[in-house]
């Protein structure tokens, strides 16, 4: 852990990083590590071949939103800054301690956690999860198991239960209101290893 | 006047159990002289065999002397045993119900600690009387009957996915804890020892270890009686529970070890070893017990649905059984039964009906609490009657290193375990953690079995008892007020909804693919992989019906079935065969209840459209209702029929019911009137009978709906009524479905999930759902079968919606698309 900063030089934009999204060195360095794997080309960035080729990830239901969400809107590839700054969503809440040149809003903040699933569904980028995208998110994950029906009924009930404005989507307050009393930062942490 | 009623109830509860007081005492008494008091159990029979063989020749002889024909006998001993056990229960439970009276005191005071100062009552009144107390406070008992029902409960309903996300923790704790308490706690009593000034010389190293097991145990029985009526946080729970349930395997080999070793003169290095091995042995044996015996039990589970009534004997027969033969192989005998409960659940629920799962769950709670209660009584009439030898000295080291130990040892393994975390224990949750480590009647029960060969074995019941009022009642009751006081973490309930369940399950694929992305194995790799191997194989052979539904899934059929129910039992009030899902949600049921009231007037309307289809329903309902499944249900219907007609002369109508009211109850009376009638016969007969008039009413029947402000989906009335004979009964089973859900679209108001505009609801389900599978058949009979008598109204005279698609009735019922198989599975989530 000492010398690791002088490792740390070989990452771009290292220091920035670390103080942006909160990440030590040493996760740095392994986040760095599997970018490089992930790289196979050695380009320097991440184009979504490179994703798909996770195994694991391509069978998963989402598994191409989630590889949508590290893709700025408009762009190809993935650098490793977009690449940790996405990942930062995931580290654990830290409630106590406060680093030095924190910022304002961590990536890891409650509310940024739950933007991100909202942009999960949110695919248009409206600011609304509109039936048609709950419908799509929920075939994705029920699959062969229902039918259109059930899945049309499952969708009517979750946008009733959320919808408060009755515009027939939920909004991004909507969706932050319904998980109130849920535990994001244990539903949404990933420890990272060093 | 409440408080003279609460007053004339507690008295009248205390009459009754001083009356049973005295009777318990009394007989005792009596029987004293008659036969020895069983010790054991196993003793029982011999027992109740004794008074045949003394009484009989006795007979003999009597009846020389008396000639007469004695008109009445009393045979006491006879009888004594098993009714004493009774009168024992009865009077535990007299007292449970008697707390309940005073809902303050539960509050503060845990039922437990209750429990105890009654038994502590009882035994003092017993000693005053010079009596002993029913020995069956003896190690066997315990371990054998009263112990397995309340892990079995445990076990059975264990939180299964936050034990699993925290498993290691909860290891972490029983393990090493328990360790670190016997060994911290021993070896701090032996140093204490030392000192001749408390005259503990004679007790060795082996002795105080041997001890320090016993207290050191967590005793989950006693800290969750506690922590649930605070609702502390999940994670606190689940590890305290989690704890007490797993330092069994720790205390067990530590106990026989150190038993073991109390008669050696000295320790060597080599028993160290087995000692560690015999632990791997014992925690890693009951998991596998458990686990076989789950399996086996699932497996069994498969083919019962032939024989619905024994099924919920398997449950309890497979986990009892695995506990004896952990205990035959002195393995840790609540690890098997745990093991063995958790994996039994989730596939013999899915195999079972609905009416054996919630006899299961029934009885399970039922015996839990009994021998709960009991084990409190028990220890507490124990505690005025048993030989004591007091220490000071002792006694309060003990109190003081228990309380100290525990507090260090959570402090220390919580540092060590927190940065494994992602939720990380708080300060305060540690405290919370330490401070509920009380100890119960296991610590007990262990103390009593120590071996005669034990010198100071008086002086360790002693202390244990001690140690165990202590934590009871001094942290039992001060728990609450601290934790309200330092604002631990509370629980969050009810989180109950779609949304939530949707959002969940989405995050949990989220993080799934980020971690399968950085190319870590956490927790929901784990998950993942298990739940794979879990469709693909296991559930193969396990279940008879293998189609996996997802959690959404179900949680959305089921919060669906529990408002159509809601629904059905505002109406029928004495009908209410509520399922068991929504049985055990009531809250729900409580919350909705207030909204009953207005809404009633909308229900009757919609039972008085639908009257021919809702009692299909209601038959339903009232076999599932009805005592043997076997039997035939067209009695009943019957019944029901009748029985309907004249609740609904009962309700109050408004008037433009009335007629209808009694159109249809004659209709129905008719009805009942031709068993063996075809329908269509009837129906026109019905029709020729009352002429036109009846058509008017029930056109006006279905007009005022229509024109009611609050009414029901605009009916296609008339048309359908001259349709009659054509449109045949098959699609009648289709329409049903839709008339209650119309009437719960509109029924809004009450109930906040429901847009059922697609009228596709499910609704249809609890007609399915809430009868039992037997009745299967008569779902299949009920499309053709037209012989038994007023079973397939024909879709009523027009009571339909507007869109009237036959197509889509029969796909239109999402939730029917599967067999009754499948949508019965889905309760049990």
């Amino acid at each position: 852990m000492g010398s690791s900063s002088s490792s740390l030089n070989n990452v771009p934009d290292g220091q920035q990083l670390m103080q942006e999204t909160g990440f030590s060195a040493a996760h740095l360095l392994r986040l760095y590590e599997r970018f490089k794997f992930l790289d196979k080309d050695n380009r320097g960035h991440l184009r979504s071949e490179d994703f798909e080729a996770v195994p694991e990830l391509s069978e998963n239901p989402i598994g191409d939103r989630i590889v949508g969400a590290f893709f700025l809107p408009g762009q190809e590839t993935v650098d490793f800054s977009s690449f940790v700054r996405v990942l930062a969503h995931f580290r654990p809440t830290e409630k106590n301690r406060t680093r030095a040149g924190a910022q304002p809003d961590p990536a890891n903040s409650r509310n940024r956690k739950l933007k991100f699933a909202f942009r999960l569904y949110d695919q248009d980028r409206d600011g609304k999860i509109s039936r048609i995208e709950l419908l799509q998110v929920l075939r994705e994950m029920l699959g062969m198991q229902v039918t259109e029906e059930q899945l049309q009924s499952i969708a009517d009930r979750a946008i009733q239960e959320a919808d408060l404005d009755k515009d027939d989507a939920i909004s991004f307050d909507e969706f932050r209101k319904s998980l109130e009393k849920v535990n994001i930062d244990h539903k949404m942490s990933i420890r990272f290893l060093e | 006047m409440d408080r003279f009623a609460l007053a004339a109830i507690w008295t009248k509860n205390g009459v009754i159990c001083m009356t049973f007081l005295l009777f318990l005492c009394c007989t005792t008494g009596i029987c004293e002289p008659n036969e020895p008091t069983p010790t054991d159990s196993t003793n029982l029979e011999t027992a109740i065999l004794l008074p045949d063989d003394p009484e009989d020749p006795q007979a003999y002889p009597e009846e020389e002397k008396v000639s007469n024909l004695p008109v009445f006998t009393m045979d006491y001993t006879r009888i004594q045993i098993p009714f004493e056990f009774t009168l024992w229960i009865l009077l535990a439970s007299f007292s449970k119900i008697g707390f309940h009276v005073y809902q303050k005191i539960t509050i503060w005071i845990p039922e437990s600690c209750l429990l105890i100062g009654i038994g502590l009552i009882v035994g003092g009144i017993m000693h005053s009387v010079k009596e002993e107390p029913p020995a069956v406070l003896t190690s066997n008992v315990f371990f054998l009957y009263m112990l397995p029902p309340i892990v079995l409960d445990s076990g059975y309903f264990m939180p299964t996915r936050p034990f699993f996300e925290n498993v290691g923790t909860v290891v972490w704790y029983a393990v090493v804890g328990t360790l670190w308490n016997s060994i911290g706690i021993g070896l701090s009593l032996f140093a204490i020892c030392q000192f001749e000034v408390f005259d503990l010389q004679n007790i060795n190293l082996q002795e105080n270890l041997l001890f320090a097991t016993i207290i050191s145990a967590v005793d989950p029985v006693a800290a969750l009686n506690v922590f649930d009526d605070v609702g502390v946080n999940e994670q606190i729970h689940i590890v305290i529970f989690g704890e007490g349930l797993f330092n069994d395997a720790v205390t067990v080999v530590l106990y026989s070890m150190f038993a073991f070793l109390a008669d050696m003169p000295a320790i060597d290095s080599v028993d160290v070893f087995l000692g560690v091995a015999r632990f791997f042995v014992v925690g890693v044996g009951g998991v596998l017990l458990g686990l076989l015996f789950g399996f086996v039990a699932a497996f069994t589970s498969r083919f019962t649905n032939k024989v619905r009534e024994i099924e919920p004997l398997f449950v309890f027969m497979y986990s009892y059984l695995a506990y004896l033969v952990a205990e035959l192989f002195a393995i840790s005998s609540i690890m098997a039964i745990i093991t063995c409960a958790i994996t039994m659940k989730y596939y013999v629920e899915e195999n079972v009906s609905q009416r054996s799962c919630t006899t299961i769950r029934h009885v399970v709670k039922m015996l839990a609490t009994v021998s709960e209660t009991l084990i409190f009584f028990f220890l507490g009439v124990v505690t005025i009657t048993t030989e004591h030898e007091w220490n000071w000295a002792y006694i309060l080291f003990t109190l003081l290193f228990a309380f100290l130990w525990r507090g260090l040892g959570i402090l220390v393994l919580t540092q060590i375990v927190n940065p494994f975390r992602t939720i990380q224990f708080t300060v305060k949750d540690q405290f919370g953690l330490a401070y509920g480590g009380l100890r119960g009647a296991i610590c007990f029960a262990l103390a009593f079995t120590l071996g005669e060969n034990i010198n100071r074995k008086n002086l360790f019941v002693t202390a244990s008892i001690a140690l165990i009022l202590f934590t009871v009642f001094v942290q039992g009751i001060s728990i609450r007020p601290i934790v309200e006081y330092i604002k631990i973490r509370r629980t969050n309930k009810d989180l109950n909804t779609i949304n939530v369940e949707i959002h969940t399950r989405t995050m949990e694929h989220l993080i799934c693919g980020v971690e399968d992305l950085c190319g870590q194995w956490g927790h929901y790799y784990w998950k993942d992989k298990f739940k794979k191997f879990n469709d693909r194989i296991l559930r193969r052979i396990l279940l008879r019906d293998t189609r996996s539904e997802s959690s959404i899934v179900s949680l959305y059929k089921k919060l669906e079935l529990q408002n159509a129910i809601e629904l059905l039992d505002t109406t029928m009030g004495d009908i209410s065969a509520a399922p068991s899902v929504v049985s055990l949600q009531d809250e729900l049921m409580e919350a909705s209840r207030p909204k009953k009231k207005f809404l009633t007037g909308d229900i009757r309307k919609m039972h008085d459209i639908l009257s021919k289809n809702m009692y299909k329903i209601r038959q339903r309902t009232t076999a599932f209702r009805g005592k043997n499944t076997l039997q035939d249900n067209n009695h009943a219907r019957e019944i029901l029929m009748r029985r309907h007609a004249s609740i609904r002369r009962s309700l109050h109508g408004q008037s433009f019911r009335e007629q209808p009211v009694q159109n249809v109850s004659k209709s129905l009376k008719y009805y009942s009137l031709q068993p063996g009638g075809n329908l269509d016969s009837a129906f026109p007969l019905r029709r020729r009978s009352r002429g036109i008039p009846e058509e008017d009413h029930l056109q006006t029947f279905g007009a005022s709906p229509r024109s009611s402000s609050r009414s029901l989906i605009p009916m296609t009335t008339l048309k359908t009524i001259k349709e009659q004979g054509s449109s045949g009964a098959p699609s009648s089973p289709s329409v049903h479905p839709l008339e209650p859900s119309s009437g719960e679209h509109h029924l809004d108001e009450g109930f906040s999930g429901q847009s059922l505009r697609g009228r596709k609801a499910p609704v249809a389900t609890p007609r399915r759902r809430s009868s039992n599978r037997d009745d299967e058949d008569e779902d299949n009979g009920f499309s053709e079968n037209q012989a038994a008598g007023a079973e397939q109204p024909p879709p009523p005279q027009g009571w339909v919606p507007e869109v009237r698609d036959p197509g889509a009735n029969e796909a239109g019922n999402p939730l029917l698309r599967q067999s009754a198989h499948g949508s019965q599975r889905s309760w049990r989530t």
